[in-house]
């Protein structure tokens, strides 16, 4: 038997064979790199600095774990970066499901690819240069935003937590779109038409029955959003005036105190495995 | 059999994570010898990371331009990287891959003691002669008689303001300090640790009962009083800067009016018409002195070495401190410079102007006023205290 | 389907509002690429098309973009290559710890991008010598992954077994049947989430920050350095108007690649 036929029935017979070889690849670069870059990250939170040079002495310590849950101040920018990434999602749920229901089934089948085309565009428009966009309109005295609203006496919210959680929902509402439009286009037309024909109103077909079936695709679009802004620093520092979250400090420590940084690092990949590991059961993870 | 495997394999990522964390990198070697010489010919590029304004190659202004010369004259490419605080600086240097770094006060000594750094041979650089004689084997750049690079220059961090919008023009830091300021909500401050020792130049004069004599060696209570005051000043802040183009544009648009600056950013928002006004207030203030050094691991020292010696050349030291608006550190610059009185206004040959000018430094237990009653805290506090100060 | 008339209208509105919501900013940028003053203050003072000119002859900007092109490309190759390997096994094999797998290849993802940043760079300057363009590539082709698995996963979901199975009743061995049953049912996944690889790759900022090398300027590096710049800041904005008009019919394409064949 030649050497290409022993293996292809060696790999028919044994399925661990052709698992192993499916996933060592994926599994090398994931689990050995990807796994063992982020346990060597925490490794270092139980090291500290010298005080001196910040280079990282490897003597076991507590003290950054200490810091982060004795000092106040960790524990607001947590709370109040828990809630940014909780507005955030909030919204851009509020705007992507009537978005999504729209594009999935009232509009016409032909104008679908269009639309979703369009709500997906600005993803490839830079990320800086849209937040960039949102700093000159939210400009306090200068910008568009002002501009706009001064005939209404109003004036623009200036720097701030508000302009960062509307900003991050800018920027994260087409991931948000994308996975509950998968989600609505699967709806079958005959639940809902059953439902109206049972006599309920559209509101209480969208609320008993739309909603319920999409929610494991609106918790994957959650997933998205909520990490998205858990750790983001950047559009902070543009729009945030002197305001901080999570990823602030663990960007302004990761120069020079990495045991700091990676203690404080913990806390957003926390709160992210215990959200998956909450909404796993919701088939959320398929939606993806 | 598969649960052994599956077993087995989360064994490995563990035990190849213990591993990886449990190589070292290489610790901090006591500072090998200076390069011998002499300087050869051979091509090579230099990665230098730099001071905004400090190593011009035209990409911010395409007339203001001493990189591309050099690399002409010396055939050796230049990649110049700019960077915001003292404290970014040390953790590129450390990160590896810079080959020249104009670092100040506050960050020479911690990438001398880290082994970042090699000593350099000053008699492989003639222009050195030229250098003042009190920027000369400074304590911050020279380390048991070994010097670890070249002065490139020495300023304040002046007090910036909007003309238009800041009326009379201000004398004090008390516009961005008093928490009835006129400004409030329109002052930007420095976002660095280091800054804490702007807070404790105000105190000097506000608080003299504290005892304050070295902004950078503050005993817990000195220390403590300036934490208050940074508080105090929070709510007047609208942004904190660490970017300077993004200062540029903030000013530009109007959010930002009044607060600390360096020269340059005064002098690129005034390229087109006067729009801002910068002065050393009476209280006096923080400033830098800062050295070009060369990275322990350049592969091309020659172009270092070059490089050293033509940023420090007269005419290239004229041309930077002109563009930044620093005093030189070489004597010769001072005939050079298209405006006649720079160094005059620079107080580049003065030494009454620095005598409330204090360089940046890194802040060390032992106190650096020679306190030996009482610790003074160390930097690595004050950056603990300020990642504090900055999330509450 | 029946809706109320009320219920039309505020679908209508919604959608109207969302677009807006989203192309108002977009329009800005564009506006302000021809925008005479510097400093985009609203509303602008006068208009011009110098800064088109500039940013075509801008060297910074073409390297830039070339190395992205670069670094996306082949991270989207790895990832395309990684991702099917691991949707395949995912989703035809039931084995033990395969929900601790699926859930490692969301983890990417799912971890702020700054947690993999720092996580990365400490590696690579602690243990590969330093970053450099390869490294760039090794962080995006880590998410990447996750997208390609996500989409070709989806697929064989969707296609179920059977078309394999009846493929091999009928006596073509495993590679035969991927060549001619399975890979042409999975290409639109595969195309689609290497598109949105590329995509992401193209703009990724945060991971990138911590893992390029000290000369290494891709496209989001290189707007980061000159966003705030008063002679750069409107070429960036010619960059990104151009990034909008160039990748909207892409993306269409993939739209109708993946929409399902009714």
């Amino acid at each position: 038997m030649s050497f290409a036929t022993t293996t292809r029935r060696y790999f028919h017979a044994h399925v661990w064979a052709r698992i192993s070889a499916l996933l060592s690849l994926p599994i090398a670069w994931l689990g050995v790199l990807y796994i063992g870059s982020l346990a060597a990250l925490f490794i270092t939170s139980i090291w500290r600095i010298d005080t001196f040079t910040s280079k990282v002495v490897r003597e076991f310590t507590l003290s950054n774990f200490i810091d982060v849950l004795t000092d106040k101040a960790y524990f607001n920018v947590t709370v109040r970066t828990v809630g940014v990434a909780i507005a955030v999602t909030i919204i851009c749920a509020v705007l992507a499901i009537p978005m999504a229901f729209f594009i999935a089934r009232v509009a016409k089948p032909k104008s679908r690819p269009v639309l979703i085309a369009l709500v997906i565009t600005p993803l490839w428009a830079s990320y800086l240069v849209k937040i960039y966009a949102w700093r000159t309109m939210m400009a306090p005295d200068s910008g568009f935003l002002n501009w706009l609203v001064e005939p209404l006496g109003l004036s623009s919210p200036g720097f701030g937590m508000l302009a960062v959680i509307i900003g991050l929902s800018y920027l994260w509402l087409p991931y948000m779109v994308l996975p509950i439009y998968a989600g609505m286009e699967k709806l079958p037309d005959s639940i809902i038409d059953a439902s109206a024909d049972l006599g309920a109103k559209p509101g209480r077909t969208f609320l008993k029955i739309i909603l319920p079936i999409t929610w494991p695709a609106i918790i994957a679009g959650s997933l998205f959003t909520f990490s998205l802004s858990l750790g983001d620093y950047i559009t902070v520092q543009i729009l945030g005036g002197t305001f901080q979250m999570l990823g602030n400090v663990v960007y302004q420590n990761f120069a020079l105190n990495l045991p700091f940084a990676a203690a404080v690092a913990l806390i957003p990949v926390i709160v992210m495995i215990v959200y998956l590991a909450s909404v796993r059961k919701t088939g959320a993870l398929d939606n993806l | 059999m598969k649960i052994t495997r599956v077993r087995k394999s989360v064994i490995a990522i563990a035990a190849g994570a213990l591993l990886l964390s449990g190589c070292s990198s290489s610790d901090s070697d006591s500072a090998g010898g200076a390069y011998a010489g002499p300087i050869q010919d051979t091509p090579g590029t230099i990665n230098v990371l730099a001071w905004p304004g400090y190593a011009e190659d035209g990409s911010t202004d395409p007339n203001v331009d001493w990189v591309t010369p050099f690399e002409k004259e010396t055939g050796c490419t230049v990649n110049v990287k700019t960077y915001g605080t003292s404290d970014e600086a040390v953790q590129l240097m450390q990160s590896g891959g810079y080959d020249v770094v104009s670092a100040s006060g506050d960050a020479s000594l911690r990438l001398i003691f880290g082994g970042d750094l090699q000593p350099v041979n000053l008699d492989l650089i003639p222009n050195y002669a030229d250098v003042f004689d009190n920027l000369k084997d400074r304590p911050w750049n020279t380390v048991d008689g070994a010097n670890y690079g070249v002065p490139h220059g020495r300023g304040a961090n002046v007090l910036q303001y909007t003309i238009d919008k800041v009326k009379p023009a201000p004398t004090s830091w008390s516009v961005v300090w008093e928490p009835n300021s006129p400004l409030k909500g329109k002052i930007t401050a420095y976002d660095s640790a280091i800054y804490i020792a702007d807070a404790a130049v105000y105190l000097m004069s506000t608080k003299p009962e504290l005892g304050i004599t070295d902004p950078y060696a503050l005993d817990q209570t000195q220390f403590d009083a300036a934490m208050a005051l940074l508080k105090q000043q929070k709510p007047l802040v609208a942004e904190y800067w660490a970017d300077y183009t993004k200062y540029v544009a903030a000013v530009q648009a109007g959010s930002i009016v009044a607060g600390t600056s360096w020269q340059v950013i005064a002098n690129v928002l005034n390229g087109e018409k006067s729009t801002v006004g910068a002065v050393k207030p009476k209280e006096g203030a923080t400033g830098w002195s800062d050295t070009w050094m060369i990275s322990k691991n350049t592969e091309s020292i020659d172009c270092a070495y070059k490089w050293l010696n033509w940023i420090i050349s007269p005419a290239t030291n004229a041309q930077a401190a002109e563009y930044f608006g620093e005093a030189p550190a070489n004597s010769k610059a001072c005939a050079l410079t298209s405006s006649k009185t720079h160094c005059e206004s620079y107080h580049a040959e003065e030494t009454d102007y620095w005598s409330n000018v204090y360089y940046w430094k890194t802040p060390t237990e032992e106190c650096l006023d020679g306190r030996t009653d009482v610790k003074c805290i160390p930097y690595a506090e004050w950056v603990k205290a300020w990642s504090s100060f900055r999330n509450s | 389907m029946n809706l109320s008339r009320t219920a039309r209208i505020v679908l209508w509105g919604f959608m109207g509002f969302g677009l807006s919501f989203i192309y108002v900013p977009l329009m800005l940028v564009v506006i302000n690429s021809f925008n005479k003053n510097k400093s985009f203050n609203w509303p602008p003072t006068g208009f011009t098309t110098m800064w088109w000119t500039k940013a075509a002859t801008n060297p910074g900007v073409k390297d830039a973009i070339l190395l992205s092109v670069l670094t996306a490309t082949f991270a989207t190759v790895i990832a395309l290559i990684l991702g099917s390997l691991a949707a395949a096994a995912i989703a035809r094999y039931k084995f033990f710890g395969r929900d601790v797998i699926s859930l490692i290849f969301v983890l990417p993802i799912a971890l702020p991008g700054i947690v993999t940043g720092i996580a990365l760079n400490n590696v690579f300057t602690n243990f590969f010598g330093g970053l450099t363009f390869f490294t760039i590539i090794i962080g995006h082709a880590t998410f990447c992954v996750v997208v390609v698995f996500n989409n070709v996963a989806a697929r064989y979901r969707r296609m179920g077994a059977s078309f394999e199975e009846a493929s091999m009743d009928l006596g073509a061995n495993r590679i035969t049947t991927f060549r001619l049953v399975t890979f042409p049912m999975i290409r639109n996944a595969l195309v689609a989430g290497g598109l949105l690889s590329f995509g992401l790759s193209f703009d990724e900022i945060i991971v990138t920050t911590f893992t390029a090398g000290a000369g290494q300027t891709t496209l989001p590096i290189w707007i980061f350095q000159n966003l705030f710049r008063p002679n750069q800041a409107p070429i960036v904005n010619v960059v990104a108007a151009a990034l909008i008009v160039v990748s909207i019919v892409p993306i269409y394409l993939s739209q109708r690649l993946t929409q399902e064949r009714k």
